[in-house]
């Protein structure tokens, strides 16, 4: 049974803190392909598109027909644990760094016999549910977990090491002044964080929920404005060093093309937010965390952001908008390859419209705050990358990634 | 359109082996693998009396010359051979090797071919080698835990022990059987006794794998001569007859964890070719990476069936004077792992003790050996597997 | 050769005043708070564009972005922090010739400067209106204001700068003291002055937009070529009379208005 992980003791000032090591990275790209798959917290396979078998390792041939027609395909979860070892002695640092560590044989219901990481919750033989999760280095590892959630699954350390979940941590929200931010940090509470650190810009101006935001003791309300890099550098001068996880919920929002507006003022001001805001938030944050990716417990973990999943294509009625988004998604996949490093993942939360002033007039379903509260939250439990969040995220998606010119089209008529 | 039956093989008839090279192993060097395989040459070269010149075919297995091949060290040691092959199958390689070179001097393609297994030991080169050892092993098996294929082959024996019912104390009878040979072996680079009590408490590296159930790496050479019967008559050189072997990879692709390698496959070709049956082996030269694998060997050469692995160590004793000589100079496991020159131990040995030049302490009467590879865990498992019969030719 | 009013030669006046700066018989206060990020600007409802409040961003620090150097970038609204509208800045000036601070008559921007002390009624009223009443009440004891002053609103609202009450903004809006339209006509149509300046964020109280005309001291002021000043400090260290005020807008072209750096003279 898991031990329960405990709220971690203070930092011992007199230790220096620890380098984060990444497990190995180097993958051959049919591998990344599982990583891909990973991402979104898919579990995926190659199947033959010839004879149908699935196949792994990930190859570039079918072991059964020799097709190079091999494609990756969400398959059956289920497996059976035959053989299991705890290594104890490793060559690689991040491995030595953590020992014992437990693998063993999964026979998949699919078909392969693959090397898996092992819940600690699991005895040899028995039946597992696989999970495919990002490790620290952004690549996908096969994880075997009890077929029934148990108590305190998520506290194995070896679990743990493949999530970013708020459990103990400390986490800021960048703007608490809009309903998504205040829900958020509702969400992160009940998920378990220690303290929620919650970015107000111009305190002086009175906002929705500013009653509420003193309630819990382990909220603290800090002045925050993202668009001014010394509001952000002294933020993250003072409490950067225990900052474990971020979540970015700043978003500026108008709506409005680019002939249905008469001068960049608006976009100005969209960027300023939504994607040079964000830059000064990973500028300011992300150095600090990245060097507490294996602090403890307690450990940098996550830089979250929640953005539109018109990021992808643009949507004419908010266009501008999506202009900004498309800025804030590059942003993030170049933060990304950066903060992996150490081992701190950024996380993607792709919504749509939300239900708020702004997008009054546009039509349902649209997403209320809570929804994208519990996402984020999901994400960070997960450990999943792009997570896309309600129908219409979901169906953009689907459609980018099948023709995104046709998507272009639809999203402009 | 239909394929034809495959027809029979044709025998090793004229093929011998000779001139069994060992370049004494040391835990870490400083020098390269060229040095290594440089000492096997010029060794097997003046214990056969012949010139560097006369070696018209060579073959080499190695993981540590990068960026050279076996093409650069023909103008790094002035060959020219006319015939020349790499053997890249790590404990398979003797055997693969030598089935090579085989058929080039049966065929008249070449003369005297030296087969050559040789690596350096530097003191990262374990974690080098281990870094990009395959495309299967970077992107599924170091990501779990990067135990190497200490962690592949604890899997393997934990599931070997819970399906037939094996326990530590089986294994640990094998490895201390070979100790006691290595004791005898002036080139093993372990020179202390091993009782089962230090086998069982040892530090655990992946279990149910403890220390003693892994080879030490080191660097090293093994080498010996192919060639046929005549040319060793005329060099006046010891030697034996190649009587008959096999080679596989990637047998049994479905078995979700390895319980049986290639050999299963091939034994009636093995016994059928050589005309013999196994209680007319008089000692066996198994691979022994792990002990579990010298259980599986056991059982896919024909000495017992599958599963019985266990009853036949309980029921055998394994040392020189034993019921069932195994590893007669210590095997890997006590002699050392030298890279690739741990999968030419088991044949050099071999070709000593059927020879009446063994350096360990001889075996009674030895005239034939079952000299078996395995190697190249791409993955989860070995691909290759390999085994010769060997036949002492009395003087 | 220009008038010489006092007698004393248009070269020695000017030497006299440097005399008097070298020795401190006249001082200089500066009527500007510091340019900074947090510097509230004026809110306007979501739907229209907004003031942009004051940006920084450090080019280099002797550093490898520029190693013997220091500078950067910077932006703002013409309106943020202290500073100057133009008659251009509202609908009512839009046709004033040289109406916008390239073109105003650099004349216009030195004179004297007379302060309207109505702190104690801004601290019981945050929503306090000054009328004609109050002016001409303030006439009977400081004198009649002089033709081309600046008359200055002292409210002491400078001092409540990093606190809400700066802006005071609520739910029905904001509040903060200002003027009504009659006190304003009283000081362009019968005292002839250049310019009003105050210390809140508008030169029109927090709720203007509910007198009438909307914003009066704005829609007034600048729809007769008059100039306004927000965001003053220091007007406590001002006498009522005698001072003399410095306020040259930055030369933008055809803006509307700038910060700027309002300095007293003060006997």
């Amino acid at each position: 049974m898991t031990t329960p992980l405990q709220p971690p003791p203070k930092k011992d000032p007199q230790i220096p803190t620890r380098p984060p090591q990444l497990p190995p990275i180097p993958r051959s790209r049919a591998a990344l392909a599982m990583s891909a798959a990973a991402a979104k917290g898919q579990f995926a396979l190659q199947t033959c598109r010839d004879c149908g078998a699935v196949c792994y390792p990930p190859r570039d041939g079918c072991p059964k027909c020799l097709s190079t027609r091999l494609r990756f395909q969400p398959v059956a979860a289920g497996g059976e644990l035959i053989a299991e070892t705890t290594v104890q002695a490793s060559t690689d640092l991040y491995f030595r760094e953590r020992l014992p560590w437990r693998v063993g044989t999964v026979t998949l219901d699919c078909g392969p016999s693959v090397m898996a990481h092992v819940h600690a919750d699991l005895t040899t033989p028995s039946r597992v549910t696989m999970a495919m999760k990002l490790d620290k280095g952004g690549n996908a590892v096969l994880f075997a977990l009890p077929e029934k959630v148990t108590d305190h699954m998520e506290d194995d350390p070896q679990y743990r090491e493949l999530n970013a979940s708020p459990k103990h941590r400390r986490v800021l929200v960048t703007d608490g002044r809009s309903g998504v931010g205040q829900a958020v940090v509702q969400a992160l509470l009940d998920a378990g964080a220690a303290t929620v650190f919650v970015g107000i810009a111009d305190p002086w101006k009175p906002f929705a929920g500013a009653a509420d935001l003193g309630g819990d003791p382990r909220i603290e309300v800090m002045t925050l404005d993202v668009t001014d890099t010394t509001s952000v550098k002294e933020l993250a001068g003072e409490i950067g060093g225990k900052t474990d996880i971020l979540v970015n919920t700043a978003d500026h929002v108008r709506p409005g093309g680019i002939l249905s507006r008469s001068d960049i003022v608006t976009s100005r001001d969209e960027f300023e937010v939504n994607v040079f805001g964000l830059q000064r938030l990973a500028q300011a944050f992300g150095p600090l965390m990245r060097a507490r990716g294996a602090d403890g417990a307690n450990s940098a973990v996550a830089f979250v952001d929640i953005l539109p999943i018109h990021a992808l294509s643009n949507w004419h009625a908010f266009g501008a908008h999506s202009a900004s988004a498309a800025a804030r998604h590059s942003v993030l996949q170049c933060l990304r390859g950066e903060m992996r490093a150490g081992g701190v993942r950024v996380l993607s939360v792709f919504t749509g419209p939300v239900d708020d002033d702004w997008r009054q007039t546009v039509e349902p379903p649209k997403l209320a705050p809570t929804a994208i509260a519990k996402a984020v939250v999901a994400a960070l439990q997960g450990g999943i990358e792009d997570y896309y969040v309600g129908d219409i995220a979901k169906d953009v998606l689907e459609k980018w990634l099948d023709n995104p010119k046709v998507l272009e089209r639809e999203q402009q008529a | 359109m239909t394929l034809r039956p495959a027809g029979r093989r044709q025998g090793y008839d004229k093929v011998v082996v000779a001139v069994p090279v060992t370049v004494p192993y040391k835990r870490y060097a400083i020098e390269p693998a060229h040095w290594w395989v440089a000492e096997a040459l010029r060794a097997l070269v003046a214990e056969a009396g012949i010139e560097g010149s006369d070696l018209d075919g060579l073959s080499v297995s190695s993981f540590t010359l990068a960026p050279d091949t076996a093409v650069g060290l023909t103008q790094h040691f002035g060959l020219s051979p006319r015939w020349l092959d790499s053997i890249p199958m790590g404990g398979a390689s003797a055997v693969v090797a030598l089935r090579r070179a085989a058929r080039a001097v049966q065929t008249g393609d070449a003369r005297l071919i030296a087969c050559v297994g040789a690596d350096t030991n530097h003191v990262d080169s374990f974690r080098r080698l281990l870094s990009s050892f395959s495309r299967f092993a970077q992107d599924a098996s170091y990501p779990y835990g990067y135990g190497g294929p200490n962690a592949s082959f604890a899997l393997l024996t934990d599931y070997y022990m819970r399906r037939y019912d094996a326990r530590r104390e089986d294994f640990g009878k094998l490895c201390v059987a070979q100790r006691q040979n290595a004791l005898t072996y002036p080139h093993a680079i372990f020179k202390k006794p091993l009782t089962l009590d230090d086998y069982m408490g040892a530090r655990p590296i992946s279990e149910p794998i403890r220390l003693f159930d892994c080879v030490m790496p080191v660097a090293g050479a093994e080498a010996f001569l192919v060639t046929t019967e005549d040319v060793a008559k005329d060099l006046g050189l010891a030697h034996a007859r190649l009587l008959s072997a096999i080679e596989r990879h990637n047998a049994f692709p479905d078995d979700p964890v390895q319980m049986r390698g290639g050999w299963a496959l091939d034994i009636d070709e093995l016994w059928g070719m050589a005309g013999l049956d196994p209680e007319r082996i008089d000692l066996v030269e198994t691979y022994d990476d792990y002990p579990v694998i010298v259980t599986m060997q056991f059982e896919d050469l024909g000495f017992c069936k599958k599963g019985e692995g266990p009853d036949f160590i309980r029921s055998h004793s394994f040392t020189n004077d034993g019921s069932f000589p195994n590893n007669t100079s210590g095997g890997q496991l006590s002699a050392g792992q030298a890279g690739a020159a741990g999968g030419y131990l088991g044949m050099v040995e071999a070709i000593r003790q059927v020879t009446g030049q063994s350096l360990a302490k001889p075996v009674a009467n030895a005239h034939r050996a079952l000299v078996s590879g395995f190697g190249m865990v791409n993955f989860d498992r070995g691909l290759c597997s390999g085994a010769a019969i060997l036949e002492g030719v009395a003087p | 050769m220009s008038s010489d009013p006092a007698g004393i030669g248009n070269a020695d006046l000017l030497n006299l005043l440097a005399q008097g700066l070298g020795s401190g018989a006249i001082k200089v206060v500066d009527l500007t708070h510091t340019l900074s990020p947090d510097f509230p600007v004026i809110v306007l409802p979501p739907e229209f564009g907004q003031c942009q409040p004051f940006r920084m961003e450090e080019v280099s620090r002797y550093d490898h972005r520029g190693p013997g150097w220091y500078w950067n970038n910077i932006s703002m609204s013409e309106h943020a922090g202290t500073h100057f509208d133009a008659p251009a800045h509202w609908i009512s000036g839009r046709n004033v010739p040289n109406g916008t601070v390239d073109n105003v008559a650099p004349e216009a921007l030195i004179g004297p400067a007379v302060v309207l002390d109505f702190s104690k009624e801004s601290q019981a009223d945050a929503d306090f209106v000054m009328t004609r009443a109050h002016i001409e009440a303030w006439e009977t004891r400081h004198g009649p204001i002089p033709p081309r002053a600046w008359v200055l609103m002292r409210t002491d609202w400078s001092k409540l700068v990093g606190t809400p009450a700066y802006v005071g903004m609520t739910a029905d809006g904001a509040h903060s003291p200002g003027p009504d339209a009659g006190a304003i006509e009283f000081l362009i149509q019968e005292r002839d002055i250049t310019g009003f300046g105050t210390e809140t964020v508008g030169t029109d109280s927090g709720q203007g937009s509910h007198l009438s005309p909307p914003y009066p001291a704005h829609y007034i002021l600048h729809g007769h070529g008059k100039f306004g000043l927000q965001c003053l400090a220091n007007l406590d260290q001002l006498p009522a009379t005698g001072a003399v005020i410095i306020a040259p807008p930055l030369k933008i072209r055809q803006g509307s208005g700038s910060p700027l750096r309002v300095l007293a003279l003060v006997p």
